[in-house]
């Protein structure tokens, strides 16, 4: 699949969003310190930015309110369903704490809720499409749910650190929800990787009762929108280079880091700007990290309609 | 919410429904063009049209991007930079033509033969022909002589008709179809259904050629023959067929000369030559009455073998005994023609016995009672549901002609010609030899000022008739009807560039081309013709062809080479006819012609050629195209085409003749002729009775109708000729025992290729190579999307073919490690191209190839510098050359059939070398220029979107 | 709606497509593409018409594939790789994943005959319908930006304005051979379904659940021409020419 910049984005910055937004609701953070307020409103900026970056690839922008009308079927019209819903208690979280120095349990909470409600209807529009056969299972919604709560508790823990609380109970949950992810993950990769393609050229083509199927020529010589969309091949060495790279920065990378500042807090050395230097390290690192695992999560996986178009 | 109420579901397509003929290929057929907002809403194919019946393929359904294509030329141009840089400046019709008439004028006064007039795929050689002939120039022709000329002359010369325009299976009754080399975008939609009722039918359909894409994909058997070796093939079968007796005698006695008597004398001028009586009427010899009679004779039952005494004392054996002999020896035997065909001995086998099993297990019997030319009254139809169908894959090599014989040869001997369920001759043809002219171009036929003696093409009857000069030396241009190629009935196009460079015979001084891409996909050789074309006479300065004229719709290739241009219309702004005197469009069981008739006007300063010609007949006062005092007699050619009679009563369409429109073949001129067309759909169709409808070469009914419908002027049966005398008159001369004598240069050729009976020898470029340097076959396929080089201007077409891989097969591949993207090296004895390739697998081993003509220049067709047909694309041509190689006889021979001088463009023989990854393919040439106007670059297209609601 | 119909709907509209006779001439593909662009909804753009990288919107599209038998049948007398032409388009899936993954209610299906459509003016050009069909049935018009797809030609299927006989697909009327039928699947007795029976047309990729209507007939199976070789009979006199000539005569005796 076409690794779309704007997709990328989209996910990347809403699931770090809502799993910043959902450590917010959780009430761990001094909600009148500035920290916290800067938190909340970083926590809707990547949201929002990330909903607005997934509408640059729509062909009718302006039309986009529409898509929250199917909710019955469409995983797509749900996210939009539900990205809309969690602002509310999101933002009156984020009223509560901006404005009034005050964490509301009820918003809190369902902000905490509806934010993985959310990534979950986002994790959903991939994971419901058999048609990509990496994609379509129960482990994607959990992957996007633990990087969510990974990258979220991270920022929670940067925020608890910056604003010099110690924030142990963040790295804690920050260092279990990144190897739980990435833990995850990996089980997502071995299962791509081992998958036996569920349609093959001889299924698409109906032929196999009569020999090996392969593509002679494509219809036009030229891409089309198919092929651009959905025929992205990324080398398998290129491929191998970053997913090393993805786990390295959005995953051990971070977690050495909060596992050295999670000792030094535990042995009471903990604090100073070298640590939130050292976080800080960890969440731009988890970021890039987190980039490339997106990135790759579209660019490895394999469309069923490549199977007419010899890829 | 009702879905129902979402859609519109009854729109009217259009405003208007104008039905005309295509001309996205050749194949006519019928459209409905839709017009909306005098714009083309959609063309389809018009159901009542006989040839497509409602269907229409890729080329036709995207007229619409032909017409609107920026590629057209917009006005005339006068060159104004170096030929081939694309500079031009726009001139005014009267400029273009005063200068024209200007040009014709001085070289129809000084020396008519100064004049090479050749048109390509025109459809309007009628009209073309007459102009030349009345111009006085021997030097003209059409494209055929690079196309199938070897296809038709072998046809007409041996059954009276050939393949396509002069005939198809029949369809409907067929139970075994045998398709040879041909091309996707020939006759397409005909073939397509044809195919499709034959599968449907449950009949068979065996394809032999190398390479398994389009028809041959769908076949139930696929023969994936060695390049060259079809005639072999064909004549293995017919040694199976003889052996094991499987032949139709009673067919082959009534209807070809296989009992004509052939005098058997060697060394006398006679030998081999048919035995006839003192009115010039074959011999037979009577087996019961034991003596030679004329054949026709009433009552006369003939022999088939044996060796008698004439009268005059000289022996003569049976034709038939002489063919028997031939294709019984075991050379013909499949196993020892495996090799070189490259099929193996019990697939020919099968071949033979399945075409011997269907023509005589599975005979059908039409009861209609019928009468023969000898008034012999028949009950029934009898059928031998095998047909064959050919083009050029078969024919265009240098042993193409004869290979077609054998196929015909094959066809009689089975007793499937014009039968039920057989090949069937579609009106005017069948069509004997004798009934076409002989061909006109010696000294005496021409001169200052006046008309050419008689038409330009015809069929020589002997050496006697070639258009060459005392001394042997050829009279045309192209060499046709010469030494170098006798039986050139089509001319040969793709010599004229070379042989007027070379001033051989003789330099020219002007070019006159119409629709043909010469500088291009048309030539052989193109880079030497680009080459030839620039070349400057050193003492002159002036180019060594002088001045180039040039009609043609689009701006191609050549184009860039013209001195002046004359731009045409597209074909939906013109008018043109399909005349029964051309290239015809019946069906075996109608008569029928068409025309085409301006649908849209055109917003440009264009005109359409055929107009553009009687306008230049008119200023050169050509006979025929004005009246005494010298005025025009065709305003234009939709004038002409309802106005001019060729001989009384008989003009360029059959159809509402008469002042009343009532009249069929005969008639005189109507002047709603062409109202009464387009009312009819732009096309006209008469049923041949059932009578007549069958076994028309000797058939009484269907002659007396040939003779009411004006094609003869009294009836013309054919003997289906199996052994051709005027072939052995050739071997004569070669001989030196017969008058002409060949040049010494020529015998040995003659001998070797000019067998009267057909006959396989290997084509001259594999021959003349080093088999084991060049070891394997380098030809071309046409892609059902695409006509010759028309589509790459095309934004829908072009999509399909963009570019063009070569393919090489998967042995090939394995062999030498080459994979899909690859960059080889294809050498040939004349030159190197270097491509891109991809991976082949149903293919025969021994032969890579591409799509035709998708390959294009930098900066022609107004398409963007950068194209991928300008960059990957490539030709073939490059590697073919117009001459052999040379043989080291201090001679350079054409490339091409030594019998009628048609193109060998599928000889060719390369290696492979694997090259380094590029971009580009090579060789490239300099771009370019856009011919008078600046270049608009478009973005997008959104053909329609007005009418979206 | 984007849910699917919730009972089977009435008629079952859509394609046999007849691998056996298709040649692969794109008749279709363009025919397609001219009636739809001036028809239903906005045009077909295509994106530099005439440059290097010239693409389009197309409803339908012939693959081209080689089908080479490991082991298997044995087809072709020279060797053994057959091509076989592929035409495509939406196949109006019973289980169309395509509508209900639409956030918008541009794409449906439609109750009444199954027609699967998609209304350009509530599309808001995602592209998660395409990603969602199996079969790249549907491409996005990058000047419209709205999601293109066969509309089975609803606007001549049930066109008043046109003959009868006109009243079925482009592609269908234009096919020159006869590779493509129209019809309704819901009625056993009509012919598309006839063939399909008959002839074993099958689904395509029927692990993807979709149901698909349009049915794909196989390449029918074919004899080979060295098998009938022993058929041929043996002359009745081998001995050359000369047993030939006996032969002859007798036959001429009987003439």
């Amino acid at each position: 699949m076409h690794p779309a910049p704007s997709i990328i984005v989209f996910t990347t910055l809403s699931g770090l969003g809502y799993g910043l937004a959902a450590i917010l609701g959780l009430g761990l953070l001094d909600p009148s310190l500035t920290l916290t307020k800067v938190a909340h409103v970083l926590a809707l900026l990547m949201i929002a930015i990330g909903l607005l970056s997934s509408t640059l690839h729509l062909g009718n922008p302006q039309r986009a309110w529409r898509a929250l009308s199917q909710w019955r079927s469409s995983w797509l019209s749900r996210e939009g369903v539900m990205a809309i819903l969690t602002f509310l208690p999101l933002l009156w979280s984020a009223w509560a704490s901006v404005i009034e120095s005050r964490y509301l349990v009820l918003p809190g909470l369902l902000g905490t809720v509806l934010a993985g409600v959310t990534v979950y209807c986002t994790a959903m529009i991939y994971a419901s499409l058999k048609s990509v056969q990496a994609w379509h299972t129960p482990l994607t919604p959990l992957c996007y749910l633990l990087f969510a709560a990974a990258g979220g508790s991270l920022l929670g823990a940067f925020f608890a650190m910056a604003g010099r609380n110690s924030g142990l109970f963040l790295l804690l949950l920050a260092l279990l929800f990144t190897i739980a992810a990435w833990v995850v993950k990996i089980a997502w990769r071995r299962n791509m990787d081992g998958l036996v393609p569920l349609s093959t050229p001889e299924t698409a083509t109906g032929l196999g009762n009569i020999g090996r199927v392969r593509l002679f020529e494509r219809p036009h010589m030229t891409e089309n929108y198919l092929t651009r969309e959905m025929g992205f091949r990324i080398a398998r060495k290129h491929a191998v280079k970053l997913r090393r790279l993805a786990l390295l920065l959005g995953g051990l990378l971070p977690a050495a880091l909060v596992f050295m500042l999670l000792v030094t807090t535990v042995a009471g050395a903990g604090g100073g700007l070298a640590a939130i230097l050292a976080m800080t390290l960890a969440v731009i690192s988890h970021i890039i990290g987190m980039l490339a695992e997106r990135w790759l999560f579209f660019a490895e996986a394999r469309h069923a309609v490549m199977n007419y178009y010899g890829g | 919410m009702k879905s129902t109420l979402r859609v519109a579901l009854s729109k009217p397509v259009a405003d208007e429904v104008r039905k005309t003929t295509c001309y996205m290929c050749a194949c006519r057929c019928g459209i409905n063009v839709h017009i909306k907002d005098g714009k083309i809403r959609y063309i389809e194919g018009n159901r009542d049209h006989p040839v497509n019946k409602g269907v229409l393929c890729a080329k036709g359904s995207a007229g619409i991007m032909q017409h609107y294509a920026p590629a057209r030329l917009r006005a005339p141009l006068l060159r104004t930079g170096p030929r081939g840089s694309g500079e031009f400046k726009e001139i005014s019709w009267d400029e273009a033509l005063t200068l024209a008439a200007d040009w014709l004028g001085r070289v129809r006064e000084s020396d008519p033969k100064k004049l090479a007039f050749f048109t390509g795929r025109d459809q309007s050689q009628s009209l073309t022909g007459f102009w030349a002939q009345q111009y006085g120039t021997p030097n003209y022709a059409a494209h055929g002589g690079f196309c199938s000329v070897n296809m038709a002359a072998a046809g007409i010369m041996t059954i009276g008709g050939a393949f396509w325009e002069f005939g198809a299976p029949d369809w409907d009754r067929t139970r075994l179809f045998v398709m040879f080399g041909v091309a996707e975008d020939h006759d397409s939609n005909p073939l397509k259904m044809g195919i499709a009722k034959v599968k449907k039918n449950g009949a068979r359909f065996i394809s032999v050629n190398p390479v398994r894409t389009g028809y041959s994909a769908v076949a139930d058997n696929w023969i994936g023959i060695r390049p060259g070796t079809d005639g072999l093939l064909i004549l293995a079968v017919v040694h199976e067929l003889l052996k094991a007796r499987k032949i139709d005698v009673d067919y082959l006695v009534r209807y070809s000369n296989a009992p004509w008597l052939v005098i058997d004398a060697p060394g006398t001028a006679e030998h081999g030559l048919f035995a006839r009586d003192a009115d010039g009427k074959p011999l037979i010899f009577e087996t019961v009455t034991e003596r030679p009679v004329a054949e026709g004779t009433r009552g006369a039952r003939p022999a088939l073998s044996g060796r008698f005494q004439l009268d005059d004392g000289r022996f003569a054996v049976p034709s038939f005994q002489l063919l028997a002999e031939k294709y019984l020896d075991p050379q013909y035997a499949p196993e020892a023609v495996s090799g070189e065909t490259g099929i193996a001995p019990e697939i020919i086998r099968g071949l033979a016995a399945e075409i011997a099993r269907v023509a005589f297990e599975e005979t059908i019997s039409i009861d209609q009672p019928w009468t023969d030319m000898h008034g012999e009254r028949h009950e029934s139809y009898i059928g031998r549901p095998v047909s064959f169908h050919a083009m050029r894959g078969l024919s265009a090599h240098s042993n193409g002609f004869q290979t077609a014989r054998a196929l015909h040869m094959l066809q009689v001997l089975i007793g499937a010609v014009d039968c039920p369920g057989a090949f069937r001759f579609e009106p005017p043809y069948p069509k004997p030899v004798e009934a076409h002219p002989t061909p006109h171009g010696r000294a005496e036929h021409f001169g200052s000022n006046k008309p050419l003696s008689g038409p330009h093409l015809g069929f020589p009857r002997g050496p006697e008739d070639m258009l060459i000069d005392a001394e042997g030396r050829p009279n045309r241009i192209d060499k046709a009807f010469s030494w170098d190629a006798p039986f050139a009935v089509h001319g040969a196009m793709h010599m004229v560039i070379a042989n007027a460079h070379a001033g051989d015979p003789y330099p020219v001084d002007v070019l006159f081309l119409y629709m043909a891409n010469m500088a291009w996909n048309s030539s052989m050789n193109t880079a030497g013709v680009i080459r030839m074309l620039e070349d400057k006479d050193p003492a002159t300065g002036d180019y060594k062809i002088p001045k180039i004229i040039y009609s043609d719709a689009y701006a191609s290739e050549t184009v860039a080479y013209a001195d002046l241009v004359l731009p045409d219309t597209t074909y939906l702004e013109r008018h043109d006819c399909i005349s029964l005197l051309d290239r015809p469009i019946s069906e075996p069981d109608a008569v029928q012609d068409a025309i085409r008739w301006p649908v849209i006007e055109p917003d440009r300063d264009v005109r359409g050629f055929q107009t553009v010609l009687l306008d230049l007949a008119a200023r050169l006062k050509l006979n025929g195209f004005v009246d005494q005092r010298g005025k025009a007699l065709y305003k234009d050619y939709a004038d002409y085409i309802v106005r001019h009679e060729r001989r009384p009563g008989i003009g360029p369409l059959a159809g509402f003749r008469g002042v009343n429109g009532d009249r069929t073949g005969r008639g005189a001129a109507n002047p709603d002729q062409l109202k009464r067309y387009i009312e009819n759909g732009s096309f006209f169709s008469a049923h041949i009775p059932m009578e007549a409808q069958f076994f028309k070469h000797a058939n009484k009914a269907y002659q007396d109708f040939a003779v009411k419908m004006g094609f003869f002027d009294q009836p013309k049966p054919v003997t289906f000729q199996l052994y051709q005398e005027s072939l052995q008159k050739f071997r004569l001369s070669a001989e030196g025992v017969r008058e002409p004598k060949a040049p010494e240069t020529h015998r040995q050729r003659i001998l070797d290729t000019f067998s009267p009976l057909p006959d396989w020898y290997r084509p001259f470029e594999e021959a003349a190579v080093d088999r084991e340097k060049f070891p394997y076959h380098a030809i071309t396929q046409r892609p059902a999307a695409m006509y010759h080089s028309w589509g790459s201007m095309n934004a829908w077409l072009r999509q399909i073919h963009t570019r063009n891989p070569l393919y090489v097969p998967g042995p090939i591949c394995d062999e030498m490690g080459l994979a899909d993207g690859d960059w080889i090296w294809v050498i040939s004895h004349h030159g190197r191209i270097k491509v891109e390739i991809a991976r082949s697998d149903a293919v025969n081993r021994d032969t890579i190839w591409t799509w035709n003509a998708i390959g294009k220049r930098k900066g022609a067709w107004a398409l963007d510098q950068d194209a991928p047909e300008a960059r990957k694309g490539f030709l073939m041509n490059h590697l073919i050359h117009e001459l052999l190689p040379p043989k080291g006889d201090g001679l350079r021979w054409s490339n091409s059939d030594p019998v009628t001088g048609q193109a060998a463009w599928y000889d060719l023989r390369v290696r492979i070398e694997k090259a380094e990854p590029a971009e580009i393919s090579e060789p490239h040439f300099a771009t370019v220029a856009e011919p008078g106007r600046t270049h608009v670059e478009v973005e997008q297209l959104r053909y329609g979107q007005e009418w979206a609601k | 709606m984007t849910l699917l119909p919730a009972l089977p709907t009435p008629k079952k509209l859509g394609l046999v497509i007849d691998l056996d006779v298709c040649v692969g001439c794109h008749a279709c593909v363009v025919n397609c593409k001219e009636w739809n662009t001036g028809g239903y909804g906005s045009a077909l753009s295509d994106q530099a018409p005439y440059g290097a990288d010239v693409s389009g919107a197309w409803l339908n599209r012939v693959h081209t594939f080689e089908v080479v038998p490991e082991g298997g049948e044995i087809v072709g007398e020279a060797g053994e790789a057959r091509i076989v032409h592929f035409p495509k388009s939406c196949l109006h899936c019973e289980d169309a994943p395509c509508v209900t993954v639409c956030p918008t209610g541009a794409s449906y299906k439609r109750a009444e005959d199954g027609i699967v459509l998609v209304d350009e003016d509530m599309c808001i050009g995602c592209g998660l319908c395409a990603w969602a069909c199996p079969y790249g049935a549907r491409e996005m018009d990058l000047a419209a930006g709205v999601m293109k797809k066969c509309t089975l030609c609803i606007d001549r299927i049930y066109n008043e304005t046109m003959e009868e006989a006109d009243r079925q697909p482009a592609c269908v009327r234009t096919c020159p051979a006869n590779a493509r039928h129209f019809g309704d699947f819901s009625d056993p007795q009509s012919a598309v379904s006839i063939m399909t029976m008959e002839r074993g047309g099958m689904d395509l990729m029927p692990e993807q659940g979709t149901r698909p209507v349009n049915k794909y007939l196989p390449p029918r199976p074919r004899k080979s021409l060295a098998a009938g070789a022993p058929l041929m009979p043996l002359a009745e006199n081998t001995d050359g020419a000369k047993g030939f000539f006996a032969w002859l005569d007798g036959v001429l005796e009987r003439i």
